[in-house]
């Protein structure tokens, strides 16, 4: 539901991380607190406004809304038929929460991932003291996203091969070839980051240039 | 100059390279030979992204096994599948990853990867999300990512085998006009014909070293 960077040229998309993640924590206290119709109305004229700045397709925006929705509905539902509640109050707390999900897609839609990461490297970093690695906890952050997608793929690939071959929808089936490929993968990939110059043995401190000589 | 002496590589107490010592100083070397012969092994070993068992791996004197981050700074590496060796979602950031962990000041970083965007022709590709781009694109992007860090060496390990042919000829010319030292291990015998030197290895041996009209030829026979 929360979608990829978008890029466009806008006032929302160059406002630094922190402020719109911020923001949106703000937002979504006030709204908490405003007594119901009131918030959901207040973040979804915000939501709207940030939507038309920010220059992005609306429908597209809109359309990533849709499952989150449908999730509400039900869970709601469920809710107030369970413990009898009115539709009115229903209704009104599932607007509440959609409106707070379009400002959260908006942040991510306009917000870099390397920009996100880069505030929340920031934010670990007061964890450093209890042992909390900023950089490494930011990397984790910054390689989840990039490989989700990636994961889609190695999915569809396993399935494909294995339908080529006349199994359908066994989930074992498909688990164990994915697990080596995923295995595989982290084994590359780690290769690839301490070849690009990633040291997991670095604290994330700055560093003014003396060379580190024990590797390994 | 990349020097190797009496190099023996093992994984848990199976040796896959016997006894090498070689001095690598072309600017264009080839690694050839079989599946399993040892070649990645080899190119792992070269900027210290592994050890030797016994032996030494010096890059310009420096000792891969006690500078393993100066040596890798030195020499980058350019994997066979480009999908693990991009780190961050789009383009830009992503050529960005390397120079972050370097640390150096976010201007200089700003003006390296637009250089690198323009050079590499990734420009228009700038924000968008690397698994949105095909093979060859992505495999570009990784060779940009590791170019832009400015290596003295690129080695590059079967980086056309997952490309198609017009993607294939975009990495060789690429390679070609690299100003650095480029070691490659290949099964693409085209790629290597203008190089200075093609080694062959078989069975973690070299069996032939020299300019690649000799050693190709004595390759291809090995084959058949
Ligand atoms: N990480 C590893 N652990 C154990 N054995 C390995 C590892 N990597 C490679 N090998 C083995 O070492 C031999 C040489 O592998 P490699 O250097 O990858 O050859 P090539 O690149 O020429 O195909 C192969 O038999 C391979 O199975
Ligand atoms: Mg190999």
């Amino acid at each position: 539901m929360l979608g990829l960077y978008l890029h466009r040229e806008s006032v929302i998309h160059r406002l630094p991380a922190g402020v719109k993640l911020g923001g949106l924590l703000l937002v979504t206290m006030v709204v908490l607190a405003l007594p119901g119709a009131w918030g959901a109305l207040a973040a979804g004229f915000i939501g709207a406004a940030a939507l038309v700045t920010a220059r992005l397709p609306a429908g597209r925006v809109l359309a990533e809304l849709r499952t989150p929705v449908v999730m509400l509905t039900l869970l709601f539902g469920f809710q107030s038929l369970l413990a009898g509640g009115g539709w009115e109050e229903t209704a009104v707390a599932i607007a509440r929460f959609a409106a707070l999900i379009l400002l959260a897609t908006l942040v991510t839609l306009t917000t870099r991932v390397m920009d996100m990461v880069d505030l929340f490297e920031w934010l670990f970093g007061l964890l450093r003291p209890v042992g909390v690695n900023p950089a490494k906890m930011a990397l984790m952050l910054a390689l989840t996203i990039r490989f989700i997608p990636l994961l889609g793929d190695q999915v569809r690939e396993v399935r494909m091969a294995q339908r080529a071959r006349g199994v359908e929808r066994n989930i074992a089936a498909l688990f164990v070839p994915l697990l080596v490929k995923i295995l595989t993968m982290a084994d590359d990939l780690t290769a690839a980051l301490e070849a690009r110059g990633y040291d997991p043995a670095d604290s994330g401190t700055k560093e003014t240039g003396t060379k580190n000589s024990t590797q390994r | 100059m990349i020097e190797l002496r009496s190099v023996t590589h093992a994984y848990g107490d199976r040796p896959v390279l016997h006894d090498l010592s070689l001095r690598l100083a072309e600017r264009r070397i080839a690694i050839l030979g079989g599946n399993g012969s040892g070649k990645s092994t080899l190119a792992r070993l070269l900027n210290g992204l592994i050890v030797p068992t016994s032996g030494t791996v010096a890059v310009d004197s420096l000792d891969t096994r006690t500078d393993g981050r100066a040596v890798r700074q030195r020499v980058g590496f350019v994997f066979q599948n480009p999908d693990t060796q991009i780190v961050y979602p789009t383009v830009e950031e992503d050529l960005a990853f390397g120079l972050k962990a370097r640390k150096l000041p976010k201007d200089e970083i700003a003006r390296r990867v637009a250089g690198a965007l323009e050079r590499y022709g990734l420009d228009r590709y700038r924000h968008q999300p690397a698994h949105q781009m095909s093979g060859g694109e992505k495999q570009l992007l990784a060779i940009a990512g590791v170019l832009v860090l400015d290596p003295a060496y690129v080695i590059f390990d079967e980086p056309t085998t997952l490309l198609d042919l017009r993607n294939r000829r975009k990495v060789i010319e690429l390679l070609r006009g690299l100003p650095q030292t480029v070691i490659v291990v290949t099964h693409d015998l085209d790629m290597v014909k203008d190089f200075d030197r093609a080694l062959v290895l078989e069975d973690g041996r070299i069996v032939a070293d020299g300019p690649p009209a000799e050693t190709v030829p004595a390759y291809i026979e090995r084959l058949g």
